[in-house]
């Protein structure tokens, strides 16, 4: 074993990131897997069903094998592809919008003081990579020669370039508070228990950048995009297969990618909620410690929230969509952008030296 | 925007939210259908059979009345004269498909010879099994007679 951590501690640096890369992947696949199992689940009891409960795994855990029946049951279908299609779009087109969710998590602080990549400029990173995805989207609904997916590419383009507005304006609040484009910095920046985290005061900001990430990864109720009653499945309605099952892959990593930076921005990732209480509330316990797995926590917290809203909410029509990003969301970005400019000029509450 | 402050808080969004909440902790009303099963009418419309008198005589006497209020135009009947010269189907098919299992044949029967059972757990495996022709159906009436009169029975006082 000794020798085994003393190989690793002397492999080259290229080799440590690989490795962790590879980890990191096959968990956030097998995250997925078991989030649209959980979401299944979730929204049955808001239903007061019971959730898939049949596939078991050698024969225990009602449900637990439901994620690897569906998936070898997409890997075995035919994936069609529609006459007078464009074959290479059509074909690029999930990898496009599966790539990006995947490759933000290369500058997320996923422990203290570690990320993968720890580029100065990560947040900048995030955001141009979260903004590709839009293209899988649009060349998927364009590739397939079908009304409905242009239908539906149009829709999403127009929303996710509106909400993409928002979300930077959020960011820059939480960048003003941080002083700082790297991750890791904004994680760091954060600590001092709940309250000074960025949340608390930047809260409406935090609503802002909640609602334009449920909007961005297309889920209900901003989910127009599939929008099942009116344009069947949108995008992708001519995907089949693996195909299809990439696009779900994508709006699944995608949720967790956003959970992952709303927590790294406003619940300060990997910090532990105990910090900075004193002893006798557990601020000296072993739950004080900082690590992996608050950032966990705070993610399944808020990956919940997305399923608690698409149980709950109708799908918004949309111009209304179109509404709220425009005259609410951007709006409001700005004027707690400008109060925060003022706190830190006044230099009042986490700004004061 | 009738209220702006409770537009801006998003108090309707969170009441919302609250009901799904609420709902999550709630008994789960799912019945497990293949082993678990919701009760079920005497009245319940189902598979269809055609029944005999005691003695083994059949009550069909080929009236055509569930022909002729068939909505569905479900039901063919062909009859003639048998051997000891009462009036006897020779051709009594009901298409499956076509039925909608309104019962209005069960209705229209003056000796109670067509019914519907409360069989629905039944399948077809080749095309031309939809056709329910005059020995399958009286032999689903043999095999279920006694759940068939005890059904009826039950019925008859409602009646």
């Amino acid at each position: 074993m000794k020798s085994l951590g003393n190989l690793w501690l002397q492999m080259p640096p290229y080799v440590h990131s690989t490795a962790i890369t590879l980890l990191l992947t096959v968990v956030l696949i097998l995250s997925v897997a078991y989030l649209t199992l959980w979401e299944r689940k979730v929204i049955g009891w808001m239903q007061m069903r019971i959730g898939p409960n049949r596939v078991r795994i050698f024969g225990f855990l009602p449900g637990m094998g439901q994620p690897f029946a569906d998936v070898i049951k997409l890997l075995i279908k035919e994936i069609v592809i529609p006459a007078r299609a464009n074959k290479i779009l059509f074909r690029l087109a999930p990898a496009i919008t599966l790539i990006p969710a995947f490759a933000a998590w290369a500058v997320v602080p996923i422990a203290p003081g570690y990320a993968i990549a720890n580029v100065d400029a990560g947040l900048l990173y995030v955001l141009s990579l979260t903004s590709m995805g839009v293209y899988g989207v649009i060349l998927a609904g364009w590739a397939s020669n079908s009304k409905y997916a242009f239908l539906g590419a149009m829709r999403s383009a127009a929303q996710m370039v509106a909400y993409e507005i928002a979300m930077g304006f959020a960011l820059v609040g939480v960048l003003m508070a941080a002083g700082s484009l790297n991750l890791g910095t904004i994680v760091a920046q954060q600590h001092g228990g709940p309250l000074a985290w960025n949340w608390f005061w930047l809260l409406p900001l935090l609503v802002v950048y909640f609602i334009s990430g449920v909007a961005e990864t297309n889920r209900a109720p901003f989910d127009v995009a599939e929008g099942e009653s009116e344009i069947v499945a949108g995008f992708h309605v001519e995907y089949s297969g693996m195909a299809f099952a990439l696009f779900f892959l994508a709006e699944y990593a995608n949720m967790i990618l956003i959970a992952g930076l709303t927590a790294v921005f406003f619940f300060g990732g990997w910090l532990s909620p105990l910090d900075g209480f004193p002893w006798w509330l557990g601020g000296t316990s072993l739950l004080a410690i900082a690590g992996t797995h608050w950032l966990l926590v705070k993610m399944f917290v808020l990956l919940f929230l997305f399923l608690w809203f698409r149980a709950t909410f109708p799908r918004y029509r949309y111009d209304q969509i179109m509404r709220l990003g425009w005259k609410f969301l951007i709006p409001a970005t700005l004027v707690w952008i400008g109060v925060e400019a003022l706190l830190s000029w006044y230099q009042v509450g986490p700004w004061k030296h | 925007m009738a209220n702006p402050f409770k537009t801006f808080m998003l108090t309707e969004l969170l009441l919302g939210l609250s009901v799904t909440a609420r709902s999550l902790f709630r008994r789960k009303v799912t019945v497990q259908y293949p082993e678990e099963k919701t009760p079920q009418s005497v009245r319940f419309r189902g598979l269809h059979a055609l029944r005999r008198y005691a003695n083994g005589e059949e009550r069909c006497i080929a009236c055509k009345l569930c022909e002729v209020v068939c909505p569905a135009l479900a039901i063919t009947i062909d009859s003639d004269v048998a051997a000891d010269g009462t009036r006897r189907t020779t051709r009594y098919d009901i298409d499956l498909f076509k039925c909608i299992y309104c019962g209005f044949c069960e209705e229209a029967c003056p000796v109670d010879a067509i019914v519907e059972t409360r069989i629905h757990e039944y399948h077809m495996e080749h095309r031309g099994e939809n056709i329910m022709n005059k020995d399958k159906l009286l032999a689903v009436g043999e095999r279920y007679e006694a759940m068939i009169a005890a059904d009826k029975s039950a019925d008859a006082r409602y009646r």
